[in-house]
């Protein structure tokens, strides 16, 4: 029966394979078309005279003798100290991880497991904080920042991106520890052990599939976040993407635009490599507030 | 879970959450309701063989002990939030009196900096939506149909602009668009016009943000849609088929109805995400025809000369009322889930 059902005819199959090529290319080619132009010069990759330039090379063999060049990345990554932003967006990111993870399989632990009514009140304040624009926020930290004088630094803009994602994570890891059955850590409870070491050795093991979904999504904030690493770094300490916007603008860089070309490369590459292995549990993590309803 | 136990759990990530989130926006309110310090200003006599001049000068000396005294400057109680870079009720109130035309008064009222921005903000919320709502549906049924070895890489591939963050999208779109860009020039080779450009028109610039927006939110609704529809019930689909319903007809009248809540929630995260749009301009440098709230907040913050903590502590403040009304459907809605669930 199911067979009959979704047999298509030949006219849906080609309509329908000629969307999804139209569509992949809409999302697709923007990026591909950035990884092949940041290997040219600019007069190339933004040519007045002739688009045809940039696929073939035209200034960039007058420019350097080949027609393919590593000269972006090359000045980005030692004059464009672009390697130290890379290096800043490490350390928060492995931090932020970490951190929010830590947080937030506790709480959301706790808000699962515990029957009164205050943890509904706790998570719809999540839900609240959640929609605040991170910009409002950054507003109400540089005031009190600058007073104590931790404005500029990595470890306050770690906090800051743990605190922010804390409300996500909360109600991600909430809604997996949901569906692992409690009777695990209640048999755990009744023979003697205390909450935490029901966490500890019943729970734990069994929280990885949540608790990879709930980094994924924490990884992405940290690695792509603007608004708050764009006020709260000083430009010795920014991270990858608060850089490419400084290469576009300031006086400093000169408004270089290919050192920001081929640097959104190396700064979208690893992102990609990782959804690509994580595909399933980031589409896990999107849906799991929406399809239930 | 005794009281105790769940207080310890819950402490760390609470402690966080009220720290840097909840401070800030209490902050941020007492940030609004002060000014920057005037300068304190002092005549100096200057003379020279041709006479004296007295000349008005700022004194630093005094300026900065002020500022030292008073670092957030002095209470201006909700001045802040009705000055013209605000809600601007004094220069409503003389528009209103001195034009003779709703239009003359509109355009008035509209090229007022916040009024300026919300309307942007709206207009890119409201444009945005939609298409993404209708485009994401198509693409998910679209992908559904598709062999399963292939699903996979096509939807990594469709996940793509979502995944980057919004400057790099808007970046990576705006090289190609702009007008030394693959699409930019060959549209002014097309339309035999060297002057067409992205910057050309405010309206162009903006057709161009929207274009981006559907872009960038397209992704989102199309994986929360395509995973809904692996939970559409298959006996309904059987028995209109057997009833001879054609293949529009299943979609039109059993798979949309079943997605209604799925469009609802995606309508209401899309409208509040894209309420606070922000880096998008910056990647489009679009600044001159298309601010939004968030934008202006971020140009207080990013002032030459001093950072106006009022100023950008009141539109933080405006920009959390927008939010507050588009998150009342949502916190009713995750109400009513709540209680059914008990």
């Amino acid at each position: 029966m199911n067979q009959t059902i979704n047999k298509y005819s030949k006219q849906i199959i080609i309509v329908n394979s000629i969307f999804i090529l139209f569509w992949l290319t809409i999302s697709i080619f923007p990026f591909i078309w950035t990884l092949w132009g940041s290997f040219k010069v600019k007069a190339d990759f933004f040519s007045r005279a002739d688009w045809t330039y940039a696929l073939s090379g035209f200034n960039t063999l007058i420019e350097t003798g080949a027609t393919t060049t590593f000269k972006a990345y090359l000045e980005s990554w030692t004059e464009g100290e672009f390697g130290r932003a890379t290096m800043n967006t490490m350390i928060v990111t492995v931090s932020v991880v970490s951190i929010s993870l830590f947080l937030g399989t506790l709480g959301a632990y706790a808000l699962s497991r515990s029957t009164f009514k205050y943890t509904f009140y706790i998570l719809i304040i999540a839900l609240i904080f959640r929609a605040m624009p991170h910009i409002t926020l950054v507003s109400g930290y540089l005031f009190p920042f600058f007073q104590l004088n931790i404005w500029g630094i990595l470890p306050t803009t770690i906090i800051v991106l743990v605190a922010i994602n804390q409300p996500f994570t909360l109600w991600l890891l909430y809604s997996f520890f949901k569906t692992v059955p409690k009777e695990l850590d209640e048999s755990a409870l009744i023979d003697g052990c205390s909450y935490f070491q029901a966490f500890r050795y019943i729970i734990m093991p069994v929280m990885w599939p949540g608790v990879v979904t709930a980094g994924l999504f924490s990884m992405m904030l940290a690695y792509n976040d603007f608004t708050v690493t764009a006020l709260l770094l000083n430009q010795h300490n920014y991270t990858m993407v608060p850089k490419i916007n400084a290469y576009l603008g300031t006086v400093e860089y000169g408004g270089n635009y290919m050192w920001a070309v081929s640097s959104v490369v190396s700064a979208t590459a690893p992102l990609f490599m990782i959804i690509w292995f994580f595909q399933r549990q980031l589409i896990s993590g999107l849906t799991a507030g929406a399809v239930k309803g | 879970m005794p009281h105790r136990t769940f207080f310890w759990f819950i402490l760390p990530t609470a402690l966080a959450m009220i720290l840097f989130i909840g401070l800030p926006i209490v902050s941020s309110f007492f940030q609004s309701l002060h000014i920057e310090n005037e300068q304190v200003l002092m005549e100096v006599e200057n003379c020279d063989p041709f006479g004296c001049t007295t000349n008005v000068r700022v004194d630093v000396e005094a300026t900065e002990k002020i500022e030292a005294e008073n670092p957030l400057g002095r209470f201006n109680g909700f001045g802040t939030y009705t000055d013209r870079n605000h809600l601007a009720f004094d220069e409503i109130e003389e528009a209103w009196d001195n034009t003779s035309s709703i239009g003359e008064f509109k355009d008035i009222v509209l090229n007022l900096p916040f009024y300026k921005a919300l309307l942007f903000t709206l207009t890119f919320c409201f444009a945005v939506t939609p298409p993404v709502i209708v485009l994401g549906f198509i693409v998910a049924l679209s992908v559904n149909t598709l062999a399963k070895s292939l699903k996979g890489l096509i939807v990594f591939g469709t996940i793509l602009p979502m995944i980057v963050t919004p400057l790099i999208g808007s970046l990576v779109l705006f090289w190609m668009i702009d007008s030394q860009g693959i699409i930019g020039a060959s549209i002014q080779i097309l339309f035999d016009d060297p002057n067409l450009s992205l910057k050309a028109s405010s309206n162009l610039t903006w057709i161009t943000l929207i274009i981006y927006g559907i872009w960038h939110n397209t992704p989102f609704a199309f994986v929360v849609f395509y995973a809904a529809l692996q939970t559409v019930p298959q006996d309904p689909l059987e028995a209109a088929y057997i009833d001879g319903a054609t293949r529009f007809e299943r979609v039109r009248f059993i798979v949309i109805p079943h997605l209604y809540p799925v469009a609802t929630f995606i309508m209401l995260i899309c409208l509040m995400d894209n309420f606070r749009v922000f880096e998008p301009i910056i990647g489009f440098s679009a600044e001159g025809v298309a601010q939004s709230l968030s934008w202006m907040i971020y140009q207080d913050l990013r002032n030459e000369n001093k950072m106006l903590f009022g100023s950008a502590g009141a539109t933080s403040m405006l920009t959390i009322l927008g939010i507050a009304f588009l998150l009342t459907p949502v916190l009713i809605r995750t109400w009513k889930e709540f209680k059914t669930e008990r």
